[in-house]
């Protein structure tokens, strides 16, 4: 199977600031990828790359077979994005920006109806179509957001540290809905720091001081490092980070 | 183009559902068109006079009730000495003092000649110059008569020269005519440039800009659906208030609609253009409002609305030129008032278009997608 | 006392961090005082005028010499025709036309009067009648020419002495004016955009949970606005003695006394403004839209408020600017004292009670 993201050698310099340094992995198709590491380790810096927001020092990176450099249109058609800010808009309801953000993926308004009885009956938000997304719970806009991320039916939907805030219930209910999207093909790249969320994905990596310090599944990684969970394993590595925030 | 669609709807429904933004955006600018012309008034009515009458002749006598009947002048008092009438000045009580000296007639019927002394307060420059201008004007009047009934009147046998004005455009010199029409162009100005260097700021704040820019979509579209529906809206509230000009000063532009309509869409243009750069610049409100603030505030006072640009030393001249409401201020004066043409106004349209096409060109160089 | 002093702390840091701000709130005063004091005038001179001479003979030709050597007037081409004025004025290029009739010279020389038309473009009414004005001026000079050669009795002659200003600058005028409004506008946006902001936010929610009497959040926002506007004061007399020429001429300590009062009052209606709005964006479009052009009118340094409508004049009462703007030009320009000033001082001072006393029961109410 062709991988859906390949990176070699992957690199972002603010000045002499190294963000990222030479990053290299790939990503299968349906994969659930997950992406840790301390806050300032590169994890965000890598996902910008990655998304096409922001032009990488060197290396070489595809998503979906496209260029990170020169192909960032067609990147963007085949991607979602849902950022740790909530980023719908809550002066609209919640149909309205479903029918936004299917709008300006180019999708027709006949699809963008029908997808969007689709997502609210899969939310079980069909009561609220109406309600502005200012009145929404936050556990409810979350899932909305994902929701929107996934409306166009991207192949890649990245995900940065989507559960923030989300009580514990909601976070699984979260999960089960990424697991769903997983199954119909969606690669899901997911920063966290969750460590019982890291336990879900297929793959996961550990980012450090801007390299990959290790990249398995959970129980490989377990085994490798002769401890029982994700979190110490993951202690591990992040007490030998040199810089911090 | 579709996705520009989409991008309107958004905007206009998220502005339409800001119900309270939106009624403040029509009645502010509604109630300050309506009330401020009339604050705005060069004609000098109640000129202050302080006089001092150290003769208490009939010539004096005279002169003052000269002075007190022309509708310019209204007597503060009489004071006894010129440094007592200085008090009424400096207590703002007075705006000039008339000072008729001791023999004042006598001295006139001797000598033939003898001095007045005025003195103004000139800090207030309008007032003074006006004040003063219209003060001498009246003793000029005053000498003429004197001389005439000296003569025994007997026609003057001098020889003379009179001016007859005429006054076009607005021979009731009416100063609401002159000031709506730039009174409406900076109600605009802060409209446009405000608000759009908000709306962006706002989702800049808000984090909805990173959702955006993992779209597909193209810069160019996103910049003018936002923009706009800041047209639009400065386009109704710019009708609006030519529909209250019209109503409640009855002020019905000469020129074509057609002129006035094409001119304000090249000053939004340019506006627009203002506000897209503050945006730029801006990650928060509060900066983007000081910036605005910044601007907004030097056009208000420079662009020639309340003072004259062509009383300013030369480099602010050419100062004020790089300013786009400069240039719709008087294209609206001229088309309104005068019926200018486009052909009387190219120098202007094409002034706004280069200001615009600068702004526009650099907010877009600086708006940057991807850095 | 410990507890506000970490708080002003903290509002200091604020503002300070962000240099944007911090640029318009220094920046704004600076540049406006150097602009406008420098440019702004309300005199009228080298105005841009026709002459259209049908006489063509030796008075009409000493006329316009006189005319032209006038420091008002800019003679532009004579033009051949009034059929020409037309365009000429549609296009904005002149103010005014001075017109001789073909028979001028001979009617003065037969019937000893003569007329010249005068054709402004009165749709600046200002302009037009001030330069009528002058132009009647120099014909009367030339009629009293005329009339010293035929030896014509009693010549009064008008002695006048332009007081504090003599050469009629701008800058005594706009600079008490753009002081009144810079600080005015700003202490006010300032105010109540940073309270929404923390509204906004929800870190107002914060701050009230927290041990701390609402009347110290209140006022720990105020402080670092006085603080700047006070350095704001400074730095305007600084430029306008250095550049404009315009020194205090009355106590400063007076000034300064009045100008931090005068903050104050800007400052309380910043907060009214604040308890009103929901969003920034609302506190800033009525801070901005709704009180820049009131403010700038209702002053008074651009237009007397006693021309004004009574209801106008009622509003210009109601204004902090207007009675700030008077004790400016008394005391620093003037260099009156304080018998000169106690009237408007003591009607800032109630405004200051009034304003502050309702904003700080409506913030409590608020809370509760």
């Amino acid at each position: 199977m062709r991988p859906v993201i390949k990176t070699d050698k992957l690199t972002k310099r603010f000045g002499a600031f190294v963000a990222a340094n030479e990053l290299t992995f790939e990503v299968e198709k349906g994969e659930i990828f997950g992406f840790l590491g301390a806050n300032g380790a590169g994890k965000t810096t890598a996902m910008r790359m990655l998304c096409g927001l922001l032009m990488p020092s060197s290396g070489k990176a595809t998503i979906a077979g496209f260029d990170v450099y020169t192909q960032t249109d067609q990147i963007k058609r085949r991607i979602g994005y849902m950022s740790q800010k909530f980023s719908l808009y809550d002066d609209l309801t919640v149909t309205e920006n479903i029918r936004f953000y299917g709008g300006i993926y180019g999708m027709e308004i006949k699809e963008i109806k029908a997808k969007t009885l689709e997502l609210l009956a899969e939310l079980q938000l069909e009561k609220e179509a109406k309600t502005l997304v200012r009145d929404l719970p936050l556990g409810w806009k979350q899932k909305l957001a994902f929701s929107v991320s996934l409306v166009h039916s991207p192949d890649i939907v990245f995900l940065d540290e989507p559960t923030g805030g989300v009580d514990p219930v909601t976070r699984r209910q979260f999960w089960d809905l990424i697991y769903h999207a997983a199954d119909k093909g969606v690669t899901v790249f997911v920063t966290t720091h969750y460590m019982d969320e890291a336990e879900y994905c297929n793959r996961v990596s550990i980012m450090v001081d801007g390299v990959i310090a290790a990249l398995d599944s959970p129980a490989k990684l377990k085994k490798k490092y002769g401890y029982d969970n994700i979190e110490d394993v993951f202690y591990e590595l992040a007490r030998k980070a040199k810089r911090s925030e | 183009m579709k996705t520009l669609f989409f991008l309107l709807e958004k905007e206009f429904k998220q502005l339409m559902r800001n119900k309270g933004v939106i009624r403040t955006l029509f009645i502010m600018p509604a109630v300050q068109l309506i009330l401020m012309p009339m604050a705005a008034d060069y004609s000098v009515k109640n000129i202050h006079i302080a006089v001092v009458d150290n003769d208490h002749s009939t010539y004096s006598q005279k002169l003052i009730n000269k002075i007190k009947s022309s509708g310019y002048f209204t007597l503060t008092g009489y004071a006894p000495s010129y440094k007592e009438a200085l008090v009424l000045v400096e207590q703002d009580k007075a705006d000039l003092t008339l000072h008729i000296p001791a023999g004042f007639e006598r001295t006139l019927v001797r000598e033939n000649t003898e001095k007045i002394y005025v003195a103004i307060n000139a800090i207030s420059g309008t007032k003074a110059s006006l004040g003063g201008a219209y003060l001498t004007s009246i003793m000029q009047d005053f000498n003429n008569q004197i001389r005439l009934q000296w003569l025994h009147g007997t026609p003057d046998n001098t020889p003379q020269v009179t001016v007859a004005p005429y006054y076009w455009y607005n021979p009731f010199m009416d100063y609401h005519l002159y000031m709506v029409p730039g009174i409406l162009v900076t109600l605009i100005t802060a409209l446009a440039a405000m608000q759009s260097a908000f709306n962006i700021v706002a989702e800049k704040e808000s984090g909805t800009i990173e959702q955006i820019n993992v779209t597909p979509i193209k810069k160019h579209i996103f910049i003018i659906g936002k923009l706009l529906p800041f047209l639009v809206l400065a386009t109704l509230v710019f009708t609006m208030g030519l529909i209250l000009a019209r109503v409640i000063y009855g002020i019905v532009p000469l020129g074509s609609l057609v002129t006035l309509y094409l001119s304000l869409i090249m000053y939004l243009f340019a506006m627009l253009g203002l506000g897209l750069l503050i945006s730029t610049y801006s990650n928060t409100q509060m900066q983007a409002m000081s910036l605005a603030f910044f601007f907004i505030n030097i056009f208000n006072m420079l662009s020639g609305v309340f003072t004259s640009i062509d009383s300013m030393p030369l480099w602010a001249q050419y100062i004020v030129e790089t300013f786009p409401p400069s240039h719709f201020i008087k294209i609206m004066r001229m088309v309104v008032l005068k019926g200018s043409g486009l052909g009387d106004i190219t120098y202007h349209l094409a002034a706004m278009f280069v200001i615009g096409l600068v702004f526009n060109t650099w907010a877009v160089l600086n708006y940057s997608k991807r850095s | 006392m410990k507890q506000l002093l970490v708080f002003i702390r903290k509002e200091f840091l604020q503002v300070f961090r962000d240099r944007k701000t911090l640029l318009m709130l220094f920046g704004l005063p600076i540049a406006q005082i150097v602009l406008f004091g420098f440019a702004l005038s309300t005199e009228i001179k080298d105005s841009k005028i026709v002459v259209v001479d049908y006489a063509k003979d030796e008075t009409s030709t000493q006329i316009i010499t006189k005319i032209a050597g006038s420091r008002y007037f800019d003679v532009q081409q004579s033009l051949q025709s009034t059929a020409q004025l037309e365009a000429a004025f549609k296009k904005g290029i002149i103010k005014m036309a001075v017109v001789f009739p073909a028979n001028f010279s001979k009617d003065l020389l037969h019937t000893n009067h003569a007329t010249i038309q005068i054709i402004a473009d009165a749709s600046d009414p200002n302009t037009a009648t001030t330069i009528t004005n002058y132009i009647t001026n120099i014909i009367n000079t030339y009629n009293v020419q005329l009339a010293n050669a035929a030896g014509q009795p009693l010549q009064i002659v008008p002695e006048v002495q332009m007081l504090y200003n003599p050469e009629l600058k701008g800058a005594p005028n706009f600079v008490p004016g753009v002081m009144a409004l810079v600080l005015m506008l700003v202490c006010t946006m300032m105010t109540s955009v940073t309270i929404v902001k923390e509204k906004e936010l929800g870190t107002m929610e914060i701050l009230l949970v927290s041990p701390f009497k609402p009347i110290y959040i209140i006022f720990s926002k105020l402080v670092p606005n006085l603080i700047i506007s006070i350095v704001n004061l400074f730095i305007i007399l600084i430029l306008s003695s250095v550049f404009l020429d315009l020194q205090v001429k009355g106590s400063l300590l007076l000034l300064v006394f009045a100008t931090t009062l005068f903050i104050v009052t800007s400052l309380s209606v910043g907060l009214l403004l604040s308890i009103g709005a929901k969003t920034q964006q609302a506190a800033m479009t009525s801070s901005l839209m709704g009180m820049m052009l009131p403010t700038m009118l209702l002053t008074g340094f651009l237009f007397p408020i006693e021309n004004m409508p009574w209801l106008l004049q009622v509003l210009a009462n109601l204004v902090p600017s207007r009675w700030f703007f008077i004790i400016v030009k008394r005391v620093m320009l003037e260099g009156l004292g304080f018998a000169a000033v106690w009237k408007e001082i003591l009607i800032l001072v109630a405004m200051c009670a009034f304003l502050l006393t309702i904003s700080l029961r409506s913030f409590k109410i608020r809370l509760q």
